[in-house]
């Protein structure tokens, strides 16, 4: 083993080697030049359009011309607060957004536990693109797939006639069915990010201080859990809350985003002021949700 | 542990990808689905506008070779072989013209209005109904045309020509398409006696499962209704109705309510109900009826225009004020209204045709009459859809109407 030292020479002096030098020694310019683009689109596109809207739900369109007035006016609000249909429609929907909810993390919570403490390596790398596959699929195909199960004499019909049962048919409980569908995978991978990060050591303990299964998913497992449930459930939570296209394909009702899609034309500041509706939902809910930890998790 | 924390990145990364895309395709334009109602166009009033001196149309309109323009059209009207390789009328004029033509569809009246007016320089020609021709026209959207540069306009059948939702104060804004009603179908084999009015799809009392359109405009109908039971009322125009004719109206459709099993926007939507039977009365178009009765097996329906008359449509074909193809824009409207070209749409969408000499082109021989394409009688009692404006569309002064906005805020609380 030799250690004379070779003569090494500098590096080459190239344009890039040189900005990249610079960078280096000034750090805010640095950051500034990484977090530019995502800042441009969060703050002027993203915050700017919601601004906007917000903006349009304090004018009028004039009844004659039907364009907008752009003066100050809490008309829309007044029409929105007082006109029962739009407190029943809101309920109903907040009322499905939670039932989904529910309904993911029951069904979600038994796969991910599988897929994190009890499958092998190989099972859950199948498992895990397994649950993701149908996110390849567009989100049209899956609910006119849905359209075509539920619908009378479709599918679902079809499977239960020699039980002598029929399916829902279309309705509420066909748009529950057709949330849970969608976003479950959604529920299942921040839950099964939050139960790996709890060891197995954890498990093996409370057994050992004498907890069988229940009580050591209960006292152990649960309350670890807790902030990626929370997590997954702002995904479902939100996402079912905006959408109006699976209502208006498996059923007659009217959800949140029916009575936006059906203004947005003709009288758009309307539209905009229901809009802040589920947006004032879902902050209160963020707020919630990073009170019990679900931002922690990752 | 690197791996898990790679695998934990990558599969946050997808649920925040497909989050996105997701969200992004729920945000398609309302109703993708195939088949639209044909745009309901404006109605028949019988008011006629007086000729005034109007602004300056082109008289002569250059070459058509190497413009492009783009199609703003109800899916059907516009057809390049993509949908049906035999469907096609725009290959042949392209290469006769040495015109490109791009196309979209849409959904809805509302859709398309939007469209354009966000893009308002996006499409040069738009087939409008007459519940959006007129917003285009007060818009300042589209661009009056000159008749006379129409080699098909004098073949158009005459009750079409100078309507209130294509002529503003005798200014024409474009050419008149085909038309269609509404109308009330029923399955023979569930239904007995067979209905004969709409006032019995509104009464519970029938015992029917009764399927309606899912739109504002459909408020219309019920007024169609009150003109015959409720005189009293005094309702001259279903577009035009003041807040007693309105509060009217609704009442009836909420007396209605218990009896609908279905709401459709989507015609395949319609032809599922009445085929397994939730529905068995119900508003359809003769489209749907003739597509029942060819289905395999066959549906057993039947269809009328009832005894009060009935909503319907008539579209028009306007150009954009601000398009620099005005010769290719002319040209391709004068090609669909042009009689073969008309013909083959009228019987691809199930509708009448505008131009009367397609009649005797359709290879349906009945086409014709099964559509009433000639029969004056038989839309004298159609009230073409027409948007609700505060100024009352039947002329009246000194009452303010319930204008769009108002009947789609009464639609959303009858449907709760």
């Amino acid at each position: 083993m030799t250690t004379t030292a070779t003569p090494v020479s500098p590096p080459s002096r190239s344009p890039a080697r040189r900005i990249a030098a610079w960078l280096h020694r000034h750090r805010g310019v640095r950051l500034v030049v990484i977090l530019a683009l995502p800042l441009v689109w969060l703050g002027l596109i993203y915050l700017g359009s919601l601004f906007i809207l917000f903006l349009n739900a304090f004018w009028k369109t004039d009844p004659f011309t039907s364009l907008v007035i752009q003066e100050f006016t809490l008309d829309n609000f007044i029409e929105l607060f007082t006109t029962a249909v739009y407190t029943t429609v809101t309920l109903r929907t907040v009322g499905m957004a939670a039932l989904v909810t529910v309904t993911c993390i029951v069904l979600a919570f038994p796969m991910a536990f599988y897929m994190a403490k009890v499958a092998s390596v190989r099972k859950r790398g199948v498992l895990a693109v397994a649950i993701l596959m149908p996110l390849w699929a567009s989100y049209l195909i899956k609910a006119y797939s849905w359209r075509l199960i539920l619908s009378e004499e479709g599918v679902l019909d079809w499977a239960l006639k020699p039980l002598g049962l029929t399916g829902p048919g279309f309705g509420e409980i066909a748009v529950w069915l057709v949330f849970t569908y969608l976003w479950l995978p959604f529920m299942i991978l921040p839950i099964y990010a939050g139960l790996e990060r709890i060891p197995d050591s954890l498990l093996e303990a409370s057994s050992d201080l004498g907890g069988r299964g229940w009580m050591t998913f209960r006292r152990v497992v649960l309350p670890l859990s807790f902030p990626a449930v929370v997590a997954g459930s702002i995904f479902t939570f939100s996402l079912t809350l905006g959408d109006y296209i699976v209502p208006g394909l498996v059923s007659t009702t009217q959800f949140i985003g029916n009575v936006i899609v059906i203004n947005v034309a003709q009288d758009l500041p309307f539209a905009a002021a229901y809009s802040l509706v589920p947006l004032f939902i879902i902050i209160v809910y963020l707020l919630i949700a990073r009170r019990l930890g679900a931002f922690e998790a990752f | 542990m690197r791996i898990r924390r790679m695998l934990g990145f990558v599969a946050s990364a997808a649920i925040v990808a497909s989050a996105c895309s997701t969200s992004g395709t729920s945000t398609a334009p309302s109703q993708a689905a195939p088949s639209q109602a044909p745009s309901q166009a404006a109605s028949v009033a019988p008011s006629q506008a007086v000729a005034t001196p109007g602004p300056s149309v082109p008289t002569e309109l250059g070459s058509t070779q190497g413009q492009t323009i783009n199609v703003l059209s109800w899916p059907g009207y516009v057809e390049s072989g993509k949908t049906d390789k035999a469907v096609d009328w725009v290959t042949d004029f392209q290469k006769s013209s040495g015109c490109t033509i791009k196309y979209q569809v849409f959904g809805t009246s509302d859709e398309a209005y939007s469209l354009y007016t966000t893009n308002p320089e996006q499409f040069d020609v738009v087939s409008a109904s007459g519940d959006a021709s007129l917003r285009l026209v007060r818009g300042g959207f589209v661009q009056p045309v000159n008749l006379d540069l129409f080699k098909s306009y004098p073949d158009i059948f005459p009750s079409l020509k100078n309507k209130p939702y294509n002529t503003v104060d005798g200014v024409p804004y474009g050419v008149p398409h085909g038309r269609g009603s509404n109308l009330l179908m029923w399955r023979t084999d569930q239904v007995t006696p067979a209905p004969t009015s709409w006032a019995q799809m509104f009464d519970p009392a029938s015992g029917y499962k009764v399927s309606i359109y899912d739109a504002p405009i459909y408020i219309a109908d019920a007024a169609v209704v009150l003109m015959k039971t409720r005189p009293d009322l005094n309702i001259k125009n279903p577009y035009a109705l003041d807040d007693t004719q309105f509060a009217a109206a609704i009442e009836l459709l909420n007396k209605q309510k218990p009896a609908v099993t279905q709401r459709w926007v989507d015609y395949t939507k319609q032809m599922s109900d009445f085929t397994s039977g939730t529905s068995n009365v119900g508003t359809t178009w003769q489209i749907i009826t003739n597509l029942l009765q060819i289905a395999k097996p066959p549906v057993a329906v039947n269809v009328i225009k009832p005894t009060e008359g009935a909503t319907g449509w008539s579209d028009t074909w306007m150009i954009n004020s601000k398009t620099k193809n005005l010769a290719c824009s002319y040209a391709y409207i004068d090609y669909l209204t042009s009689p073969a070209t008309n013909a083959k749409i009228a019987e691809w969408f199930g509708e009448a045709p505008g131009n009367s000499k397609s009649c005797s082109l359709t290879v349906d021989k009945n086409h014709c009459t099964i559509f009433h394409a000639d029969e004056e009688a038989f839309w004298q009692d159609v009230w073409y859809w027409q948007t609700p404006t505060a100024e009352c569309v039947d002329g009246r002064t000194g009452v303010t109407c319930k204008n769009f906005d108002d009947w789609i805020k009464a639609w959303t609380a009858v449907k709760g």
